[in-house]
């Protein structure tokens, strides 16, 4: 945010978009954005677009290679895994399901963190400590331990792992809401807005959400890349999404079996995650050098 | 100085309490063990006897401090699977697990430190752009794939170094890369915004017009007052690199408390589970508590803001 834009109250600064891109942020990363929206048009086409059904077997072509290499067909243009299924239809179902893991974990872990954050920063005191100790006791281990002591009570599966999900992204997104309302709740609109007798809610959710909704969003875009990774490891570990389901970290624990004779099946959905988790994390970057240039997050 | 000290270890405590409390919350809710301890022939008077020992008839709350009062005697129950105190278990394979990240931390100042450096010394030349675009592809890249290509390439392909296994030093070499090079991406960059911000201080610009060889004032002068957040840093990454090393014991086999942790959960051996994770945790937060107290020593400045 620029110094006048800091000012202004209740994110008067026009479309999102449009202050990007008048802010120092530069162009957008157009390959990476252009990914994003890939992996999101994958996610939500599926099996429309996917050439074949991702988990169906075909035993009269195990481990085809990719279209170019010697062997491989046009039929299977990443080539088929040991049961015959086609690499590509995996991916695809693979994006899916990192997506929906990863939004939702997004979307309903940043709700909860983003209330408790609020509540803590505006009412202070007690009901501030109580909240804040509870996100340090939910950051005190690196992400992937606390998400494994997670699945050891709730189970693997889609929606445990989602759950699994928000349970360890949540106390992020309170703890950058909580700093973001202790200093904007000493600024001259909200102390006007208490004299003008609104209400704290009414403060809260009209005046300093909207203020800090900024920082949320880029927290936002750069935690899909770090979900990605998360429900990818926990799948390659054994303890995230379970088959029929596909998931590119299932994929490469699968694949690993055969990777003297059959490289793609650990080499594509390798790379799929890497490209989604770096074009995902551009994202963010840009976002934050035009939001946040004093790199508070 | 002090009353820094007391909060912070105050503030420590308490959240250590907190995760004893939502590791027994999610203790509870795996439900009643006694099914999975006790063979499937014993008596119903069995079951109530074991329920009576571990205090598993009484209320959640007198629970609670049970199973307090025997984390702090280092007491996490009988592995399920191993018949042995799950304590002790978690301690045997924590050696390895410190060794894997030591070399790893070490393998990341190795590569990060240079290339932070150089980027920082040439900013906008093709070298810097080559630097960012390491850090940006060590930060996404996941250690389990970073590993097995790491393994396809130089155990499969060129049988140069073992796949697995854990004892002599070739069994470091690809583990640690592998762990390192996740780590450098981060260090890299700390080190080129750190180093950027000495070079453009007064004292630097200073050095510059007296005309002192510039070799000497990037080793001796900048490197010396970027190297207290670097360091600083060092230590909180520790705590990643310990849940990194989940993911890296898994692929090289190594017999460290990430492959016994994951081994737990899928033979569903609750008691291995809470004693690695408490144990993991105590670590990153003792570690954590050092380094900010060090800080506060070095830097006076952080225990007064």
């Amino acid at each position: 945010m620029s110094a006048t834009a800091e000012e202004r109250p209740a994110g008067a600064g026009g479309l999102l978009g449009a202050r990007l891109w008048r802010s120092g942020a530069g162009r957008p990363p157009l390959l990476a954005t252009a990914i994003c929206l890939l992996m999101v048009v994958a996610a939500l086409g599926g099996g429309a677009i996917a050439p074949y059904v991702p988990d169906e077997a075909d035993f009269t072509a195990i481990l085809v290679p990719p279209a170019w290499a010697e062997g491989g067909s046009l039929a299977h243009l990443l080539g088929t895994d040991q049961l015959g299924r086609d690499m590509l239809s995996r991916l695809i179902a693979g994006a899916r399901i990192s997506l929906l893991t990863a939004g939702a974990a997004v979307l309903a872990g940043g709700t909860i963190g983003v209330t408790l954050g609020l509540a803590a920063g505006y009412l202070g005191g007690v009901v501030e400590a109580v909240i804040m100790r509870i996100v340090d006791a939910f950051l005190a281990l690196p992400f992937i331990l606390m998400a494994l002591a997670f699945v050891a009570a709730l189970g693997t599966g889609v929606g445990n792992i989602i759950l699994v999900m928000v349970l360890t992204n949540w106390a992020r997104y309170a703890r950058l809401v909580r700093s973001e309302v202790v200093s904007i709740k000493k600024r001259d609109f909200v102390l006007l807005a208490r004299v003008a007798g609104l209400r704290p809610w009414q403060i809260a959710l009209r005046h300093i959400l909207p203020n800090a909704l900024t920082s949320i969003l880029v927290l936002a875009v750069l935690d899909v890349g770090r979900a990605i990774i998360l429900e990818s490891s926990l799948s390659f570990l054994g303890v995230g999404i379970q088959p029929p389901d596909v998931s590119w970290g299932l994929a490469l624990a699968e694949g690993r079996t055969y990777m003297t004779v059959a490289w793609w099946l650990t080499v594509w959905p390798g790379l799929a995650i890497v490209l989604a988790v770096m074009s995902f994390n551009a994202l963010g970057d840009w976002m934050k050098a035009g939001f946040d240039p004093r790199g508070r997050l | 100085m002090a009353r820094f000290i007391l909060t912070r270890l105050g503030q420590t405590l308490v959240t250590l309490a907190l995760l004893t409390i939502l590791i027994f919350v999610l203790a509870r809710l795996t439900g009643d063990p006694t099914p999975l301890v006790l063979p499937s022939e014993a008596t119903e008077a069995d079951r109530a006897f074991f329920r009576e020992q571990y205090g598993l008839d009484r209320p959640i709350h007198e629970q609670y401090v049970v199973f307090l009062r025997n984390v702090l005697h280092g007491d996490f129950g009988i592995s399920f699977r191993y018949r042995e105190p799950a304590f002790n278990l978690v301690l045997m394979a924590i050696g390895p697990t410190l060794q894997l990240a030591g070399v790893s931390m070490l393998v990341a100042v190795m590569l990060g430190l240079p290339l932070g450096i150089a980027a920082a010394l040439r900013p906008g030349s093709w070298l810097a752009a080559a630097v960012r675009a390491y850090a940006s592809f060590g930060q996404a890249v996941p250690t389990f794939w970073s590993g097995l290509m790491l393994i396809f390439l130089f155990a499969i392909t060129l049988p140069l170094l073992p796949s697995s296994g854990y004892g002599e030093v070739e069994n470091f070499v690809l583990p640690a890369v592998t762990l390192g090079f996740y780590a450098s991406a981060s260090v890299t960059m700390l080190t080129w915004a750190n180093m950027t911000e000495a070079l453009r201080s007064d004292f630097v610009q200073m050095e510059r017009v007296l005309g002192i060889p510039r070799r000497l004032i990037v080793l001796k002068h900048a490197l010396r007052n970027a190297s207290l957040p670097i360091v600083t840093y060092l230590g909180l990454q520790f705590g990643l690199l310990l849940g990194g090393a989940v993911v890296t014991e898994r692929v090289f086999a190594w017999p460290g408390v990430g492959q016994m942790l994951v081994d737990a959960i899928l033979n569903r051996d609750y008691p291995v589970v809470q004693a690695a994770v408490m144990l993991t945790a105590v670590l990153v937060m003792t570690i954590n508590l050092a380094v900010d107290l060090l800080y506060a020593v070095l830097d006076p400045r952080v225990s007064r803001s």
